[in-house]
């Protein structure tokens, strides 16, 4: 399916938002997972459905003001 | 001691990890600054990265506590969003909520600000809002839930120091348990030591000491501004006078002619 993670479209075959991070490379517990918009905690990524166009961020800690 | 919702603080200054030349920069200018208190931010990690990871790793390092921001957040929403996901990754209900209104001065949209925070506070957040120095955003900030306020001096970055020094001392007059903390618009530290002087409870900068030739050497004055500047005002300063007032006694003085 097609997914827009961090703001660009992208064909994946996971269904789950664990299944994706796994798919992309994305791993440590440093990161912050949101689906169309709503924060999805570290526990509720593995039964986190994902669906065509969602919109995915995976956000990790950054230098700030 | 400060008292920021509990945690007691001995610097009386927070410091921004942005702009520095180098990480190595950042964290000495961190050591020299003896801040307790640096400020965080999120942002998208590109697949199969380790940005974030190498940054965090530098943070956890230093032994200070973070204050994660919304930085760049323009709705409710966003702000909302982002400060749940901070909470996520640092593991804090610290958050620095930022609602920006305008893109040129980055003034804060107060509306959006005490919307959020009245979101986020509901949500067991502990919100530190930067906003403008209006009194009475800051009356609606406090009964959104917020125990501390974080008025501008200057816009963010402009090195300005204090614009409005009477709206300053009007906060603090009618705030006096609230910490006060000044962030954004400070450029160097007689701006900082003016405030503090004026009775502010702490100081947050950023560029003033990233982008300084010398990001230590600038920390280190900083601190000391600071410090200077807390010690003025506990220790009761001369008000100024119209006329010039000796201050050798006249008593005594030989008499020549």
């Amino acid at each position: 399916m097609k997914l827009v993670i961090n703001g660009e479209v992208q064909e994946v075959a996971a269904d789950t938002l664990a299944a994706l991070m796994a798919e992309l490379d994305y791993a440590g517990n440093w990161l912050a997972t949101a689906r169309n918009g709503e924060v999805v905690p570290v526990a509720e990524r593995q039964l986190c459905r994902l669906a065509d166009g969602d919109h995915i961020e995976i956000l990790s800690p950054m230098k700030g003001g | 001691m400060l008292s920021l919702y509990g945690t007691e603080i001995s610097s009386r200054l927070l410091l921004g990890t942005a702009l520095y030349p180098s990480p190595a920069i950042l964290g000495d200018a961190v050591k020299a600054s003896r801040t307790e208190i640096v400020t965080v931010s999120l942002r998208r990690e590109a697949a199969g990265g380790r940005t974030g990871e190498k940054f965090w790793s530098l943070i956890q390092s230093l032994g200070v506590r973070v204050l994660p921001n919304t930085a760049g957040c323009h709705s409710v929403k966003e702000a909302v969003t982002t400060a749940k996901m901070a909470r996520e990754v640092f593991s804090t209900n610290w958050i620095k909520l930022e609602v920006i209104g305008n893109h040129d001065t980055l003034q804060p949209d107060v509306f959006g600000l005490v919307e959020a925070a009245r979101i986020l506070a509901a949500d067991g957040f502990q919100v530190f809002p930067y906003t403008t120095d209006d009194l009475v955003v800051a009356e609606r900030l406090l009964e959104a839930g917020c125990k501390i306020l974080m008025p501008w001096c200057a816009p963010i970055g402009s090195a300005r120091g204090p614009q409005n020094v009477e709206a300053l001392r009007s906060l603090r007059g009618h705030f006096p348990d609230t910490p006060l903390i000044v962030d954004a618009g400070i450029g160097r530290p007689s701006h900082a030591a003016a405030v503090m002087e004026l009775g502010f409870d702490a100081v947050l900068l950023n560029t003033a000491v990233a982008k300084a030739g010398d990001p230590i050497g600038m920390a280190t004055a900083f601190a000391k501004a600071i410090e200077a500047g807390r010690a003025a005002f506990l220790a009761g300063m001369l008000e100024p006078r119209d006329m010039a007032v000796p201050s050798t006694p006249l008593i005594g003085k030989a008499v020549f002619s």
